[in-house]
């Protein structure tokens, strides 16, 4: 079984304004949490939440893209010079 | 609607008719696609996710067997609504699509059954396949320190999973005594090649507690999780630890089938023995119909994917297999049935719906789900009670009354067309 830890290549993107590099085929999700945010996003309530499922079903993993809000991280490959930002 | 509503949506293809739609590429789904295209038929297969595979094969080559060059991927697609009998509405990241098909073959799966405790909701508290899958999408785990918990196989596999990636795994917590998981280990002696594996699965593990009749009653942590408390043989201790992966065994995706108003049986979709379901034309197969595992989806998927292109008597030479598979499935529930315990686990101010933060208190005033979906809006957030679904059915007994487009948040352009 092949996984993505086979492949070296590094892609860089910005996590709330900080470079991460990532291996290539991660999702954002994973750059996420390597950058150090441990909050993705805010609840209704004012509670600091990250990925529950992994897997597209919880929407915890939810982070701006590119502009683009409410994108489930989980789910998304990362691209070289994504702009990713969370608790938007 | 007018013209100018209709111009205004971006984007929105419609696809030729294909003979058969697969939705959901994981094991199931990719037997299911290769099946029904090596008996001639136009086939098409739709996921959510950016790469076949499902969760099981998640960033593997796992899936490669069954893929097929002639089998029309539709990757990172959401199908969000049936806006007319033959046709589905999918949505991806920069257009929409109009899917069109005679047969349709559904392959959702399943999802983990998460139960909530107080400090659940704290970031680092997740899913144990959920856990298992961020690391696949390339969190590195090596020296966290992880408490792996809940209930079934899965368990095992995760916490073997991180451990080979480096992690520090504290302990495995299965909330099922030890007598009923050795009577399904006996069950298994009547089948070697799973009794291997799941030796395999445990040898592999050696140096990691694995405690029976062990469970979760409570996270802790100020902004993210320090520390998870367990409770075994009416003792409590603390285990400081990085990562909690704590699922409790897996329940099927039926929101699909719902929506098409497929029969219900008890463990999920009712299928005949062609993985028909009650409705003409709608197969299902794998974890849908009732968890069974990776054999069982397979072997499913095939027999659907034969039946939905026209040719069933081709799939009758699986029939013993699946027989033989659905039976170790039957062994495998009852030995990691949710204990009643669990039940206590939410506090009044613990929160069973985290998409609008409602806590048990509030919803257990209600007597159904339509009562707590007006009063207190559980179930009413981006994940459609997809999350807190699960949970409210072991708490409290309430099954899921209805689905509706959209069955997903689908973008306002989406919606701007007849669903």
């Amino acid at each position: 079984m092949k996984s993505i830890e086979a492949r070296p290549e590094t892609l860089n993107l910005r996590v709330d304004g900080h470079t991460v590099g990532v291996p290539a085929g991660s999702m954002v999700s994973a750059a996420v949490a390597m950058a150090g945010a441990s909050k993705f996003r805010t609840s209704v309530t004012g509670q600091p939440r990250a990925p529950l499922c992994g897997m597209g079903i919880c929407f915890e993993c939810r982070v701006t893209i590119n502009g683009r809000a409410h994108c489930k991280s989980c789910q998304i490959p990362c691209e070289a010079g994504m702009e990713v930002e969370t608790d938007v | 609607m007018s013209d100018a509503v209709s111009n205004s949506v971006s984007n929105v293809v419609s696809s030729p008719a294909f003979d058969v739609a697969v939705i959901g590429a994981g094991p199931a789904g990719l037997a299911a696609a290769a099946r029904a295209v090596e008996s001639g038929a136009r086939v098409a297969m739709v996921d959510d996710n950016p790469r076949p595979g499902g969760q099981i094969w998640r960033a593997s080559r796992s899936p490669e067997p069954w893929l097929r060059s002639n089998v029309e991927v539709f990757s990172g697609a959401r199908v969000f609504a049936a806006p007319a009998p033959g046709v589905l509405a999918l949505e991806r990241s920069d257009s929409n699509l109009e899917l069109r098909y005679r047969s349709l073959i559904l392959a959702t799966g399943a999802r983990e059954r998460f139960l909530p405790f107080p400090g659940w909701t704290l970031p680092n508290v997740m899913g144990a396949g959920g856990l298992q899958a961020l690391a696949k999408s390339g969190l590195p785990v090596d020296s966290k320190r992880i408490v792996v918990a809940g209930s079934g196989p899965l368990l095992l596999a995760v916490a073997r999973y991180l451990r080979d990636h480096g992690a520090d795994v504290r302990l495995i917590a299965e909330q099922a005594d030890s007598s009923a998981i050795f009577r399904f280990g006996l069950g298994l002696i009547a089948k070697p090649a799973k009794l291997i594996q799941a030796i395999g699965l445990r040898a592999g593990l050696l140096g990691v507690r694995y405690l029976t009749a062990c469970w979760p009653v409570a996270a802790h942590g100020a902004e993210k999780l320090e520390s998870v408390t367990l409770q075994r043989n009416g003792k409590t201790w603390t285990e400081r630890c990085d990562y909690l992966a704590c699922g409790f065994g897996l329940i099927p995706n039926v929101e699909l089938p719902t929506l098409f108003g497929c029969r219900m049986s008890e463990t999920g979709v009712a299928v005949d023995e062609y993985q028909q379901t009650s409705v003409a034309n709608i197969y299902c197969a794998g974890e849908v119909t009732g968890i069974g595992g990776l054999d069982l989806a397979l072997v499913e998927g095939e027999i659907a994917g034969y039946a939905a292109a026209g040719k069933p008597h081709d799939s009758r030479k699986l029939f013993a297999a699946r027989n033989s598979k659905r039976q170790f499935a039957g062994a495998l529930e009852r030995a990691f049935a949710a204990r009643a315990e669990l039940r206590n686990l939410p506090q009044d101010d613990t929160f069973v719906c985290r998409c609008e933060d409602v806590t048990y208190a509030r919803v257990r005033q209600c007597s159904n789900w339509r009562e707590a979906k007006l009063h207190t809006r559980c179930g009413m957030g981006p994940c459609q009670g997809r999350v807190c679904g699960g949970a409210v059915e072991f708490l409290l007994g309430w099954k899921p009354d209805s689905v509706r487009p959209p069955v997903l948040p689908a973008r306002v352009g989406s919606l701007a067309r007849p669903l």
